[in-house]
């Protein structure tokens, strides 16, 4: 049983909870021990196609509740400068335990509304664009950046590649590759293609337990590879997009771990790890000189996919 | 542990036998006299195609050339030197079919990856020079395609030689997964490095010139030219045309609606290039010392 007939199975046993009119403790104890029996499988025995479910699952925080819980004074910042302000890109600046820094989110939507707005969290090239004037901004004052990374994917729009979506993508990753002033990215949910690794050129890359981090969709992947969109899960498990597959790839650095279901059921949880491994980083990176950060941030990305013979 | 040893000894003979062979200047070998144009489907016979440098002489299609036409047709004569040649993947070509299909491409290209780099002259200007093919693998870049355009770039920042990089590519190679993604970032790292030193990069795209490739060094030219028609985007047209459910213009993500919208500087005709290029190169060479 997946993940997915699991939560079904769960809801409807809490259903059948509910509406039980008899006063009898023992069958409502024996359907509250089997819920917990279900849920400690399905938690505990995740595969990779669970782990696509929980990172998009609808109540999974955004990218909004982790700002307004880290930070107590964001202020958001609006606009490319160029052509308009892309609301699935959130900009601004907070103070990080008396640390001013800047924060760069990509942001989705909780109700449909907000995803209009936000475009469910994926960028137009003015996101991008508005990353990297508040991106040359923190350089300027010496201001660290913390980026949180939930994309499904930079939008595949008609406007979009009109107004360079590529060159959009292309220079945030040579920018942010020199930008002389630490950076930290979270993975939070969907790290999806070229448009979540524009955010994700950092000093130190950390990664929520539950997240996927990937070259394309599951369905974009199996559609491309197998030209059937529907073995998304069968490509979710090749593909190695779990933590600790890019854990081990060296592509981050640290997993945040979550709770039992995952971050939505216990979201303070997820806070009070990321803020300590936040405060612990930052202050080690802001410790460095300017050519000892960037160079050390070059080699992590230099390191990255070195297993080659014959020259 | 023994299959590993077998399968490393097949891989190794393998080298062998091709280093042997490496000697002989890849040619094309018209497998007949006569070859369709991609295009316009006329038959041109092929001495004439290839005196025409490859383009349609009937509708002006430019082909698809090989890595070492492209050098042939842009390089001063007997001046390019090849780098890292021989560089193939060692690990991570576990994905299903991915290593049966790299060697069957091997063995029907004469390359060992997509990419070729290495020196050159232009009108007797030595800079670095990384051509991709699409004949092998659609010019994907994964981590072999990723390092090679990387020590190419570092080469050329070491030597304060300006680089060319000839685009043709489907994007990330999707069998490598993440690592062929963070290729991206690695290649566009390597340039920031290059454009710091003050150096010239001109960025050449090539049909087709998509994904993650645009994403990254393709777009980050000083000066990017194209080839006429060539497709350059970022996303699939099919994937475009789902998402915004609408029909999308004839000439849409062609190098000249790219010119239109303003992200590519010029359009180059292939019989054109090696000039346009060398007179690029002599505009670049510095005359004055700002120290």
């Amino acid at each position: 049983m997946g993940l997915r007939e699991s939560e079904a199975k769960i809801a409807s046993l809490e259903a059948s909870l509910a509406s039980l009119e008899s006063e009898d403790i023992l069958q409502k104890e024996a359907i509250v021990k089997q819920i917990e029996e279900i849920r400690q499988t399905a938690y505990t025995h995740m595969d990779a196609w669970d782990s696509v479910y929980l990172a998009r699952h609808p109540k999974r925080p955004k990218a909004s509740d982790y700002i307004a819980r880290l930070f107590d004074d964001f202020m958001e910042l609006h606009g490319d400068r160029f052509y308009g302000d892309d609301g699935a890109c959130q900009g601004g600046l907070a103070s990080f335990h008396g640390i001013p820094v800047t924060v760069l989110a990509q942001s989705k939507g909780k109700t449909l509304e907000e995803n209009m707005k936000r475009n469910f969290g994926m960028l137009q090239p003015e996101g991008y664009r508005k990353a990297l004037r508040l991106a040359k901004q923190a350089e300027k004052f010496h201001r660290p950046i913390i980026t949180l990374v939930d994309t499904s994917g930079a939008y595949p729009g008609k406007g979009a590649e009109e107004r360079g979506q590529a060159e959009a993508i292309a220079q945030c990753l040579q920018v942010f590759a020199d930008l002389k002033t630490p950076v930290i990215a979270v993975v939070l949910s969907e790290g999806g293609s070229g448009g979540a690794l524009a955010f994700s050129v950092a000093d130190q890359i950390m990664m929520l337990e539950h997240a996927i981090y990937s070259v394309l969709s599951p369905e974009g992947f199996a559609s491309i590879l197998w030209k059937d969109e529907k073995r998304a899960a069968e490509a979710a498990k090749v593909m190695e997009l779990r933590a600790q597959d890019l854990k081990r790839k060296g592509v981050i650095d640290t997993i945040i771990k979550e709770p039992l279901g995952g971050a939505h059921h216990d979201l303070d949880y997820v806070i009070a790890q990321l803020d300590e491994e936040l405060l612990k980083q930052l202050e080690r990176l802001m410790k460095k000189k300017e050519k000892t950060l960037l160079s050390e941030r070059y080699e992590k990305f230099r390191r990255m996919g070195q297993s080659y013979e014959g020259m | 542990m023994e299959q590993l040893f077998k399968t490393r000894k097949m891989r190794l003979d393998l080298f062998k036998s091709r280093r042997s062979s490496d000697q002989k200047q890849p040619i094309d070998v018209p497998e007949n006299l006569f070859r369709s144009c991609s295009e316009c489907k006329e038959s041109i016979p092929f001495e004439d195609l290839m005196h025409n440098l490859y383009v349609c002489p009937h509708c002006g299609a430019h082909l698809k050339l090989t890595a070492h036409e492209r050098i042939r047709q842009i390089v001063d004569e007997g001046s390019f030197v090849e780098m890292d040649k021989r560089m193939t993947l060692l690990e991570g070509r576990t994905f299903p079919g991915y290593e049966e299909k790299l060697e069957r491409l091997q063995k029907k290209t004469g390359l060992y990856e997509a990419v070729v780099t290495g020196t050159a002259k232009l009108g007797g200007i030595k800079c670095a020079l990384a051509i991709m093919d699409s004949n092998f693998f659609m010019g994907s870049m994964g981590q072999i395609v990723g390092e090679k355009i990387t020590r190419c770039i570092e080469y050329a920042t070491k030597k304060k030689l300006p680089l060319i990089i000839f685009c043709t590519s489907g994007g990330a190679r999707m069998q490598e997964g993440i690592l062929s993604l963070v290729q991206m970032a690695k290649t566009s790292a390597a340039l920031a490095k290059h454009h710091e030193a003050g150096l010239l990069y001109i960025s050449y795209l090539t049909h087709p010139t998509t994904g993650g490739v645009s994403a990254s060094f393709a777009m980050l030219g000083d000066i990017i030219l194209a080839e006429p028609k060539c497709l350059i985007g970022f996303a699939g047209k099919r994937v475009i045309a789902s998402t915004v459910n609408e029909e999308l213009p004839a000439d849409f993500q062609t190098a000249e609606f790219v010119l239109e919208k303003g992200f590519i500087d010029r359009i180059v005709e292939r019989k054109d290039s090696r000039n346009v290029l060398i007179q690029l190169l002599r505009l670049h060479e510095r005359r004055v010392s700002w120290d």
